[in-house]
């Protein structure tokens, strides 16, 4: 049998088996069996997706199991990427979900769906016709909306929050039906390989039709600008876990569809479709940093810094595009490869740190870094491992997002000399921008990390913060091991994702990489991570046995902080993230456009004796504000006349019903 | 890995350990001599060094072994990047680090660390020093990566050894556009990096101004020795680079000890050059107050992207 469909068809029965099971059993064991199902449903699909990538294909039909169209399950070495990132994410977010549970959100419907949402995940990808993609990407949609939606009775802005994502990845849902259904009108059948076919000699404005509409739908479930408005409002409401599956893995799946219709169903199509997907990539990537760069709220900091790295993966997806539109096939392979590679790490080092910051609000009941601090003697699991994935996420070595970040800065400088005038200017500034979230995301991870855990505690639930349960240090263990193995050894990796992106564009590997150095190919270029992690731990050494040498043996003595001689400091003299980020808020002024509120009472005795000052400090979306405020209005506007028309009468009712009847009659008439 | 990048790997951190508190006590001398004043002699930072290094350890109370593990971290990042980049020789030890995004991600790496010690004393000093050093690097970087990405676009490489070989081979590129503006961009960089003016003044010690001296504030004996040669190490590790990025003559291409003399003898003499102008420049420069510090970064950004364009279009 087909390891690969013993696989899928495992984790669909486990997943369904846990499902039952958590509605059955009591309390005491909901999470328990949630949790190990949940987990072991990841574990299968990590090993379909490790099968898949060395070389297995899997084909399954089942043309009972849905009506009209039937059911068709396809799966190849890319949607082996991410059946094996989507199973990896599930076993760590599994296992924490065990502890984390048990703490609210162990309701029945939430931990019977949990098991479910991964299922559905791993089915889309598997998925290979347009009925059987959609059916699954719909139950994707719900099964998580059910679970952002967890906590809605005990906190109002979960129902908010759940509102907004229904309706955004709703109408990503549609703009996805429209694109697909116009491409498979042109095509044999609905399956992928007829629209394959079909998608080679499609006229060129019915296939931009398609890519631009579906790059729309694939767009806003990945987070991209302007589609992104959902994203920091429902990561930071749903439970941690599930933070962590929908942003380590769901926004992936985005991607997917990019690469998978752009590449795979329409053959590539023309460069300014690329061109647009690298603007759009590169546009996301510096605004989700900058407002993450301001964020004070952990989750939704986390949130936007999803956008970012999903706006680099695009700007790799883009890069790899307009090379390959321009016949230079090697570096569209390494575009791509840097592009999957980022996927790969961003869901590992994301997984831990939204699974940490899940363990934050366990510990302490506090997402606001402004109200955390200290953390790092009562929670140091907690610290090591949001440390570990904040330089993961910064982009320095010896950190995960170093080695994607590299390759996808060697796929644009050498994309320079290769062609074109358009090449020419986008390629320095997509350099620059991939540049700047750099800088912006080290400034982000260090405001996180020196706020949140270094210091002193800035309120009382952070110092009286407690350590989590061991399922959930388990969980977030493996995700932090998946981190340090990424950073060191990416030649792990490597050969099977630059394989993968090399078939997708037609091209040979783009890299070779053994155990220690990843050489390019085509193109000079090579790094060791590993050797560099070793240079640095010897040189460390080194450092110490110097100091041991020629310093003074002497203790190490505690002395006071320098306070100005004015008694011991108070938490509140501390610098907070919000006043840790007012320098880059002066300085991106403009494009952030933050709103400030200064309110003096004077006292009653004299106008030049002040009672109290009140300071208020707002960073509003900006995007939000002008481009989904006066849709919203309009839509308000909308909705007020139409309830004119509901005036309670029932006679007035029924008489709709007849002109409706008596209209559709005529139109029949006239139009027969 | 060959006989001279071995060399190289070996002599380099030597030198830069050795002779980076000399080339800050020049640049003191030279400050001192140009505002009238005798001076504390070159050898000074070392006697500083010294004495430090004779002191007692202080572990501030409330700040944790991130505190302490900082300087290491940032002394260490600093000799990586001293063996690996061809300061003597041509060929570098390490050569798969050897990469220009790695140099510059190492160096900055080193920051965060001390950003984050900065942090961890909990003090508004440590906070104040730690938010403006992040937003420097934060804007430098662009400027940075595009400068690298002008040019290493000549070479077809990122790699540090290719880009000083081929300007060894091919003179006239040095006084091409391209290497102008992108040397202007440089400069301008690792001014900002270093903390010197008008970005940073190393001997102010006032709140309103300070952005490098606030985050290590809390440090004292062996620890601030540590902090204060590995800031001494990374001027000298910049300065070098820039120097050996555009003129890198002098550079040893063969394993004879003279000609490793030679480079040992080069590298130095351009440091110290280079550095002695910065010094003088500096005589002649106010701080910039910290807002306006964008703006000149932003100028040199500029100043890289044009770099960029110039390569291609003039290519």
């Amino acid at each position: 049998m087909n390891p690969i469909g013993a696989a899928l068809g495992g984790a669909a029965a486990v997943g369904l088996l846990a499902a039952v099971v958590a509605v059955v059993v009591p309390q005491r064991v909901r999470a328990w069996a949630a949790g190990v199902g949940t987990a072991v449903c990841g574990a299968a699909g990590l090993t379909a997706g490790i099968y898949a990538l060395s070389g297995t294909t899997f084909f399954l039909t089942l043309p009972a199991l849905l009506p009209l169209s039937g059911v068709t399950i396809t799966v190849d070495a890319l949607g082996g990427v991410f059946l094996a990132v989507t199973g990896a994410v599930a076993v760590a977010a599994g296992v924490y979900g065990i502890g984390y549970a048990r703490h609210g959100g162990d309701g029945r419907v939430v931990q019977a769906v949990f098991p479910l949402f991964v299922v559905a995940m791993l089915l889309v990808v598997c998925a290979a016709s347009v009925g059987t993609f959609l059916v699954c990407w719909e139950l994707m949609a719900l099964f998580s909306l059910l679970l952002v939606v967890a906590e809605h009775k005990r906190r109002p802005e979960v129902a908010e929050a759940g509102r907004w994502y229904a309706v955004m990845t709703h109408l990503g849902m549609v703009a996805i039906l429209a694109g697909l259904l116009v491409l498979a009108a042109h095509a044999a059948g609905d399956s992928f390989p007829a629209l394959r076919d079909a998608g080679r000699h499609l006229p060129p404005a019915v296939a931009a039709v398609v890519f631009v509409v579906t790059l729309a739908g694939f767009g806003s479930k990945a987070g991209i600008l302007p589609l992104h408005a959902w994203l920091p409002r429902a990561h930071p409401e749903a439970p941690s876990p599930v933070s962590a599956l929908m942003s380590a893995a769901m926004v992936n799946l985005g991607v997917y569809g990019i690469v998978r219709v752009g590449f795979d169903l329409l053959g590539g199509g023309p460069r300014w479709w690329w061109v647009v997907v690298l603007a759009l990539g590169a546009v996301s990537a510096v605004y989700g940093i900058l407002q993450a760069a301001m964020s004070t709220d952990l989750k939704r900091l986390l949130g936007y810094s999803t956008t970012e790295n999903m706006g680099l993966v695009l700007v790799g997806v883009g890069a790899a595009g307009m090379f390959a539109s321009g016949g230079n096939r090697v570096l569209a392979g390494l575009a791509l490869a840097a592009a999957l590679l980022h996927v790969v790490n961003h869901s590992a080092f994301k997984t831990v740190l939204f699974l940490s910051a899940g363990s934050v609000l366990h510990g302490t009941g506090s997402r606001d870094l402004d109200a955390l601090g200290g953390l790092r003697t009562s929670m140091p699991a907690t610290t090591a491992a949001f440390g570990l994935g904040a330089l993961a996420a910064s982009a320095l070595p010896p950190g995960t997002a170093f080695v994607s970040e590299w390759l996808l800065l060697q796929a644009l400088i050498h994309g320079l000399p290769a062609s074109g005038t358009i090449t020419a200017i986008a390629m320095p500034l997509a350099v620059a921008a991939v540049a700047l979230t750099a800088g912006l995301a080290v400034a982000t991870f260090v405001k996180a990390f020196g706020v949140g855990f270094l210091a002193r505690p800035r309120s009382d639930a952070a110092e009286n913060a407690q350590e989590s349960p061991a399922s959930m240090l388990i969980g977030m263990g493996i995700a932090g091991a998946a981190c340090v193995g990424l950073a060191l050894l990416p030649g792990l990796v490597l050969p099977a994702i630059g394989s993968v992106a090399g078939r997708v564009v037609d091209s040979s590997s783009p890299m070779l990489a053994d155990a220690v150095t990843v050489q390019l190919v085509g193109v000079a270029g090579s790094l060791s991570p590993l050797m560099l992690t070793i240079a640095l731990v010897v040189a460390i050494m080194l450092v110490i046995g110097v100091v041991r040498a020629v310093a003074a043996r002497r203790a190490r003595r505690a002395a006071r902080l320098w306070d100005c001689g004015a008694g011991p400091m108070s938490a509140r003299m501390e610098y907070t993230a919000t006043s840790f980020a007012e320098p880059l808020q002066r300085v991106f002024d403009n494009v952030l456009q933050p709103e400030t509120d200064v309110d003096v009472t004077h006292t009653r005795e004299s106008s030049y004796l002040v009672e109290a000052v009140q300071y208020r400090r707002q960073v509003p979306d900006r995007i939000e504000r002008r481009l989904y405020r006066p849709v919203l209005a309009l839509v308000a506007v909308w909705g007020s006349i139409g309830r004119r028309l509901a005036s309670g009468s029932v006679h007035r009712y029924l008489g709709y019903g007849f002109y409706t009847v008596c209209g559709l009659l005529i139109l029949l008439v006239v139009t027969r | 890995m060959s006989a001279l990048g071995v060399v190289g790997g070996v002599v380099q951190p030597l030198v830069v350990v050795a002779g980076s508190p000399i080339v800050v006590g020049v640049m003191r001398q030279v400050r001192a001599r140009l505002e009238g004043r005798a001076g504390a002699g070159i050898g000074q930072p070392w006697r500083d060094l010294r004495k430090l290094f004779g002191k007692e350890p202080i572990a501030p109370r409330g700040t944790s072994e991130v505190f302490r593990f900082a300087p290491l971290v940032l002394v260490a990042t600093t000799l990586v990047v001293a063996v690996v980049v061809p300061f003597v020789t041509t060929e570098s030890a390490l050569d798969p680090v050897a990469d220009l995004f790695a140099v510059v991600a190492l160096l900055a790496a080193g920051t965060v660390a001390l950003a984050l010690a900065g942090l961890d004393t909990g003090t508004a000093f440590g906070g104040m020093g730690a938010s403006r050093e992040m937003t420097i690097i934060a804007l430098v970087e662009p400027t940075l990566l595009v400068a690298i990405f002008a040019l290493s676009v000549r070479v077809g490489s990122t790699n540090l050894a290719a880009i000083v070989a081929s300007t060894l081979d091919d003179p006239s590129r040095v006084i091409s556009p391209v290497s102008l503006l992108a040397a202007v961009a440089l400069v301008v960089v690792i001014v900002a990096e270093t903390g010197r003016l008008p970005v940073d003044n190393p001997s102010t010690h006032l709140e309103l101004t300070m952005v490098h001296e606030a985050m290590v504030l809390e440090y004292a004996g062996p620890d601030l020795a540590l902090v204060e040669l590995a800031s001494a190490m990374r001027l000298t590790v910049f300065l070098g680079l820039l120097a050996n990025l555009f003129l890198p003559w002098g550079i040893a291409t063969s394993v004879s000890p003279l000609a490793v003399l030679g480079g040992v003898v080069a590298v130095t003499v351009k440091v110290t050059v280079l550095g002695t102008a910065l010094a003088v420049g500096e005589v002649f420069l106010a701080k910039l107050r910290l807002f306006r510090v964008p703006e000149l970064l932003a100028g040199s950004f500029l100043l890289a992207l044009l770099a960029v364009a110039a390569s291609f279009f003039l290519a």
